[in-house]
């Protein structure tokens, strides 16, 4: 029995982390007997089985046996056919496909049946109804495009009983703008997308606000939106810290609910540790949605090993979904390892940021 | 360990979650944490640029004249607040962290130290060449009368946004100004350099100046954007890549590559000797790192004369030796990250390889151009031989003494000069003075034996602060 989401005893914890651990072991025989079953699973994975001198399914009991997988390339989601990646057990469902934002090159493409509505029923269940009020309406400023976010909020704030607006932002054409140093013209565009939002925000009765961070900021320079009705803002973005985090909460939107997420196509949608004003930490840590997901973080020069509590590693990410399995995926992000906690019973990573070697070659703009 | 903070006007000093240390270059021992502004923040703090400006203009321009005045003897001698918890800086702390952290002599660190103390001590004599004379006092009620006629001047900005570099000291002393001129200021100190912005901030303040007269925000690229797009009116300095992209707004002013240049008449080829002086400290003082160091030489072809003057300017340069950073007669700067010196190495040789030009400090040295001298990495000085103005090393600047000399046919000694920031002539040649005068492309001209580093502060430098500032604006009163 867990008293506390944010503390547990070392005896309680202990058990969470074991139970957990098991959780997600079954979790991975589940999976890979669903992918690797030439019924069930997909083009892509029973090729690539076909080419493995052992079956996946004899040799995998645990999420740390996905090791001999090796790694998932990021190159195998750039281009298609996408239809390899549809699971045979759900043929015939209404299939979506989600691209990433293109930062690294050609986007990654994904299919996307449940999921979306998934992580983000889960997610919902993170959300107090003090903040996002049940039957609030929303609006999304953000990337919507070929996005899972556009309906993933959309549903999110349908699941709450909410409707959502929207206003689009292309994150695409915010990166050539920064990449050409055109930043006369990226602030042109910001006007143009929070003049948008400024009408759907007067013209009607939003609580709930989901956004990245500098459109927020550009937002607040033109509305208070304490005062516009707005009680809680769900944020997301890689280029989220600390210090911004403590910013939005002490100066941007003081009085406003402010939860930092990061989610994305690949993944779904990791939870954050709440926010605890009697301590003060505004660093942030994500928990991916285990068992549907995990983050290891692991040393840069040797994927195998996972780097020690405290430690900077790079995010290794695996999805573990019947719709989309992507084991041991090496992303361009870094972070810290951090511990388990009661809420949330395994590993988080703390200050996720881009990996420092990608810095100098990747342009986050407004995203 | 000591924490530089974030200085925001009226709101004083914050503690931000986000920092970067500073790191000795030689000793690797931290020198101090320094924190980053997040972008949004700056934004919202332009909010209150004009409640800024209105505390400046509260005080007479005589008054701000005279702070500045009591900042000069607090910036070189003073022990002043500089860390977000109230610790103090003497001026050889200063010294030591400035050297520690960009790799400049401490010798180089003092004697632009005192480039700013002159432009503190002197305000007036400053702001009457940039103004041309008008009384500061016109700043006060916005209009003056001079000689019968009624003159008055509109602020174009409630604050001055400066986007700072890290290379030498010395260029901070071409904002400083702008409180005198009622505008405070907005500092985003180089990455390697907070030290001389902020101190400067700390003398204005401890002479009695009010905090919203200087914002200070170690930040990133996108802070920096914040700056120069909120600014009414800013200065960049930056490489040719950064300031190209705002080459077009008129409320930036650039500070890019200097370009700087001396020319050798065919009048006085003959006497080439008599100008070694000025041509070895137009490169190499100030260890080279300034705008104003000449990167090229340019000869009205004479025989060999040419080649002689270049040998021996090699031959004088290459006795400048790198030595330890706490060294009183050091006049190299060294370089931070090794792997620059090594890059900027091999571009130079790689650009010799491709031939039309030879290196001829290479012989007078004996040596190699990098070497390492108590950890650290230098590059020697190094004068190239260029057979034509076309050749890439004629086209080069790099952040040490470092200079192409090539010959031109005597009528095009004025032509093809691009951009230059200063142009020091050595030549009586009325034709050529002529051309001179009318080339558009120099920015500032020295006629004579004047090596290009000497820099007069009541002359514009790069554009004119006041002009940047201020415009003049139709004003009548009725009596």
């Amino acid at each position: 029995m867990i008293a506390s989401p944010t503390a547990g005893s070392g005896a309680d914890l202990e058990a969470a982390v074991e139970a957990a651990r098991e959780r997600l072991d079954a979790h991975v025989r589940e999976m890979v007997a669903w992918h690797f079953d030439p019924a069930t699973g997909s083009p892509f994975w029973l090729e690539f089985a076909a080419g493995l001198d052992f079956d996946p399914r004899d040799e995998i009991g645990g999420y740390r046996d996905l090791a001999v997988l090796g790694h998932f390339e990021d190159e195998w989601l750039r281009g298609g056919p996408v239809r390899r990646w549809v699971p045979k057990g759900l043929e015939g469902r209404p299939i979506a496909v989600f691209e990433t934002g293109g930062t690294t090159g050609t986007p990654k493409s994904r299919v996307n049946i449940e999921d979306f509505r998934i992580d983000y029923e889960m997610f919902s269940d993170s959300l107090s109804d003090e903040s996002f009020p049940p039957g609030g309406d929303w609006l999304m400023l953000g990337p919507t495009g070929p996005r899972r976010l556009r309906l993933a909020i959309e549903h999110l704030a349908q699941h709450r009983g909410g409707i959502a607006f929207h206003v689009d932002l292309d994150p695409r054409w915010v990166n050539r703008l920064v990449g050409n140093g055109r930043l006369r013209e990226l602030e042109e565009y910001k006007d143009h997308i929070t003049d948008q939002a400024l009408k759907v925000l007067r013209a009607h009765e939003i609580r709930c606000l989901f956004t990245t961070p500098k459109l927020l900021e550009a937002l607040c320079r033109r509305i208070d939106l304490a005062k516009a009705g707005v009680r809680g803002i769900f944020c997301g973005g890689t280029e989220m810290n600390a210090q911004f985090h403590r910013f939005a909460r002490e100066e941007l939107v003081p009085g406003i609910d402010f939860v930092p997420t990061y989610g994305n196509t690949l993944m779904g949608l990791a939870h954050s540790r709440p926010f605890d004003p009697a301590v003060g930490d505004y660093s942030i840590v994500y928990y991916p949605p285990q068992p549907r997901a995990v983050i290891d973080l692991v040393d840069p020069d040797d994927a195998t090993r996972t780097v020690d509590y405290g430690q900077t590693g790079r995010v290794m990410l695996t999805t573990l979904t019947r719709e989309f399995f992507m084991p041991r995926f090496l992303e361009r992000d870094e972070a810290e390892r951090d511990p388990p906690m009661a809420l949330y019973p395994w590993d988080g990573v703390r200050d996720l940021r881009l990996w420092a070697p990608l810095k100098a070659t990747v342009s986050v703009g407004v995203y | 360990m000591l924490h530089l903070p974030i200085l925001r006007g009226r709101r004083g000093p914050y503690r931000s979650l986000t920092v970067e240390r500073l790191d000795h270059v030689t000793s690797g021992e931290p020198l101090a944490e320094v924190s980053q502004a997040n972008p949004g923040l700056i934004a919202l703090d332009y909010e209150s640029a004009p409640q800024r400006r209105r505390a400046l203009e509260a005080i007479p321009a005589a008054e701000l004249i005279a702070r500045c005045r009591r900042a000069a003897e607090l910036f070189m001698n003073g022990e002043l607040v500089i860390g977000a918890d109230g610790e103090t800086q003497s001026a050889d702390d200063y010294v030591r962290c400035l050297s520690g952290s960009t790799g400049m002599p401490e010798a180089l660190c003092r004697d632009n130290m005192s480039k700013l103390e002159f432009v503190f001590e002197r305000m007036e004599q400053v702001l009457a060449g940039l103004s041309r004379g008008l009384d500061p006092s016109a700043l006060d009620q916005g209009w003056t009368e001079e000689d019968g006629r009624t003159v008055s001047f509109l602020a174009q900005a409630d604050t001055l946004g400066v986007i700072l570099p890290s290379n030498s000291p010395g260029v901070h002393s071409l904002w400083l100004p702008s409180v005198a001129l009622k505008t405070p200021l907005t500092l985003k100190p180089g990455s390697r350099e907070p030290w001389t912005p902020l101190r400067a901030a700390a003398a204005l303040l401890a002479a009695g100046c009010p905090p919203e007269a200087v914002a200070f925000y170690p930040t990133n690229h996108s802070g920096a954007a914040e700056i120069l797009l909120r600014s009414g009116r800013s200065m960049l300095f930056g490489d040719r890549s950064t300031v190209r992209n705002w080459a077009d707004d008129e409320r930036v002013q650039l500070h890019g590559p200097g370009w700087s240049k001396v020319l050798l008449g065919a009048d006085q080829m003959p006497h080439w000797q008599d100008h070694l002086d000025t041509l070895a400290e137009s490169v190499a003082a100030n260890g080279g790192r300034s705008c104003v160091n000449a990167s090229g030489v340019r000869l009205a072809a004479s025989g060999q004369h040419g080649r002689d003057l270049a040998e021996a300017l090699a031959d004088r340069l290459a006795a400048i030796e790198a030595r330890p950073l706490d060294h009183p007669a050091a006049a190299l700067c060294g370089f931070g990250d090794r792997r620059v010196a090594e890059a900027l190495n091999d571009l130079i040789d790689r650009q010799l390889a491709t031939g039309g030009a030879e290196d001829l400090t290479a012989r007078a040295r004996g040596g190699d151009r990098l070497v390492e001298v108590d950890g650290l990495a230098y590059l020697l000085p190094t004068v190239i031989w260029c057979d034509d103005p076309n050749h890439p090393l004629a086209q080069t600047e790099l952040l040490f003494p470092f200079v192409s000399v090539v010959e031109v046919p005597p009528e095009d000694l004025v032509r093809g000069l691009d951009d230059s920031l200063v142009v020091t002539a050595l030549t009586q040649d009325p034709e050529v003075h002529r051309e001179l005068m009318g080339n558009r492309h120099i920015e500032r001209l020295n006629l004579g034996a004047i090596p290009t580093c000497r820099v007069s502060w009541d002359q514009p430098h790069e554009g004119n602060l006041f002009e940047h500032l201020y415009r003049q604006r139709s004003f009548q009163a009725a009596g």
